[in-house]
């Protein structure tokens, strides 16, 4: 019943369904892609051509993950975890969720004040943020199943997206808020970029609030699951 | 002077190091695979895009079959490691944070050092130039550190490059999807549905279609920044503020938010969920969202609160 054509979002259905199925991710976007233009009866020329030229647009993206790996392998080499890993456990203090919770509250306070690259997946979760957190708990527990270990480095990288999200948008010359700015004012509607970024804390508070109760709470978790893991391992013997 | 396409040439000669690893080490596929991507970065800008299109079709079938497969990279053992901490004690920590604080420091102070057309890092893209001076500059104090020769920084970068592995293209592919996207008009036909079918008479019904829409969307598209005018002119405008009188400073704000609750459940956003998840070598690619998924949904009901609250 619409007077529109409903082909565009041919490419959406091929996405959902392939991640749902498992396929390879690669896989399925690249057949989005090609779904996306055969329903639109994009000539087979013109949709390589876009596809190149969206290619060559967007490499810039992998750099930010590309320049640092150098040094972190170099530094892993000689021994970079270990020594993250000692340096930790010299605090007594120190659990994963204590750990994670100071990393969230420095990580998002900086990107607020538009220091968004002091964080990041290859040059601080990798090499220093995920031993600490695993040693922490080693220290504690005298063991560290892969299970547990995976749990680890998986929520020291959410938190540092979360981090991350939550303090850059308060940031006023962050892109995303001239961003909206702009957009709004396309649509004839005023707005200060100031207002945008100050109401954004609000939401930035909770952010923090959340996830550093669920970090408090990690350290009981992960105590629970490797009781679960040794009982399991016992009965098994 | 550190522009984007001497940045380009870098990542070139870092694929095409990883190209000739997996060359020597017999997986052929990979290799392919590399110097295609290297290939790419070198000479894509004098190549016509249809065959760069072609290229990156080519480079996804190896991947997507599992062309892409990890190498085997000779690490120092344990003990030989621990000898070097020994040796190297909080020097080994100085590379490591150099680039962090050597990219804040360019991106603040280095990036006013500029003469007639002319300036050390690339205005435009200042954090990336930025990035790229401090992890040329970290890897001289690593390489000066370790005694290491430069050929192991290039062996060091294959190795992790190639435990990230496919999921390295992904985030490219993703942004190429989303532009296609926007070609074939997906945006419109999606606020067209929203017009059609959503009529909103409770305010507070209007803000949690306005904040779901958006962390769908991004669900979706993979990026917060792409639903925002999509979501904003088919539901936030003609709903919140002009049917309901709602601000449009504190929609914007908090509908960006709701936004990124989606980034934080999609494996499309993959540089944020599936890369990390690659590269701290996690056997569950989905396990990153899987940890952000409570944050995310409590925060989504929050911020749908906080929007109905402080809107009206």
């Amino acid at each position: 019943m619409t007077d529109f054509s409903l082909w565009p979002l041919l490419g959406i259905a091929v996405v959902m369904l392939g991640f749902l199925l498992k396929f390879n991710p690669v896989l399925v976007v690249t057949v989005a892609a090609f779904a996306t233009g055969m329903a639109v009866k994009m000539p087979i020329l013109t949709w390589l051509e876009s596809l190149g030229t969206a290619f060559l647009k967007t490499r810039n993206l992998p750099l930010i993950l590309l320049l640092p790996l150098a040094v972190i392998g170099l530094l892993e080499r000689h021994g970079l975890r270990e020594k993250a890993q000692n340096w930790i456990q010299q605090i007594k203090a120190a659990t994963t969720g204590r750990l994670l919770l100071v990393y969230l509250a420095l990580r998002e306070s900086t990107a607020a004040a538009g220091l968004t690259s002091l964080g990041g997946h290859p040059q601080m979760v990798r090499p220093l943020l995920s031993p600490m957190a695993e040693a922490a708990f080693e220290q504690k527990h005298h063991s560290l199943p892969d299970k547990i270990k995976y749990k680890i480095r998986a929520m020291s990288a959410a938190t540092d997206n979360i981090g991350l999200f939550f303090g850059e948008d308060i940031f006023v010359a962050f892109g995303a808020i001239i961003l909206m700015h702009t957009f709004l004012r396309e649509s004839g509607i005023e707005t200060e970029p100031l207002h945008i970024a100050l109401w954004g804390i609000p939401t930035a508070l909770a952010a923090f609030l959340i996830h550093g109760t669920r970090l408090l709470r990690f350290d009981a978790y992960l105590a629970r699951q490797l009781q679960q893991q040794l009982k399991q391992e016992q009965r098994h013997d | 002077m550190i522009s984007m396409t001497l940045l380009y040439y870098v990542a070139a000669l870092l694929f095409f190091a990883v190209a000739f690893f997996s060359f020597k080490d017999k997986r052929y596929s990979s290799a392919l695979f590399w110097f295609s991507y290297g290939l790419i970065f070198l000479l894509g800008d004098f190549m016509p895009p249809a065959l760069v299109g072609a290229i990156v079709v080519l480079m996804a079938i190896v991947a997507g079959f599992g062309g892409v497969k990890g190498g085997n990279y000779q690490t120092l053992e344990l003990q030989q490691r621990l000898s070097s901490v020994k040796r190297l004690g909080n020097a080994l920590f100085i590379p490591a944070l150099m680039i962090p604080l050597l990219t804040v420091f360019s991106a603040l102070v280095l990036v006013h050092i500029k003469g007639d057309g002319w300036s050390l890092l690339d205005p435009k893209n200042t954090t990336l130039s930025a990035l790229g001076l401090a992890a040329f500059f970290a890897v001289l104090a690593a390489l000066y550190f370790t005694k290491e020769k430069p050929q192991q920084a290039f062996k060091e970068s294959s190795r992790l490059i190639e435990a990230i592995g496919w999921a390295f293209l992904l985030p490219q592919l993703l942004a190429t999807l989303g532009l296609l996207f926007n070609q074939a008009g997906v945006g419109e036909t999606v606020s067209q549905l929203t017009s059609l079918y959503l009529n909103l008479n409770h305010p507070l019904l209007a803000v949690a279609c306005y904040a779901i829409g958006m962390a769908l969307f991004t669900v979706i598209m993979g990026n917060a920044f792409a639903a925002f005018p999509v979501i904003t002119a088919g539901i936030g405008i003609p709903l919140l503020v002009l049917q309901h009188g709602g601000d449009p400073a504190i929609m914007a704000a908090i509908g960006m938010f709701c936004g990124y609750c989606g980034t934080l459940l999609t494996p499309m956003a993959a540089n944020f969920n599936i890369v990390p998840a690659a590269l701290l070598e996690l056997p569950d690619k989905n396990a990153v969202i899987k940890a952000q998924a409570p944050t995310a949904l409590l925060l989504l009901g929050v911020n749908i609160a906080l929007m109905y609250l402080l809107m009206f």
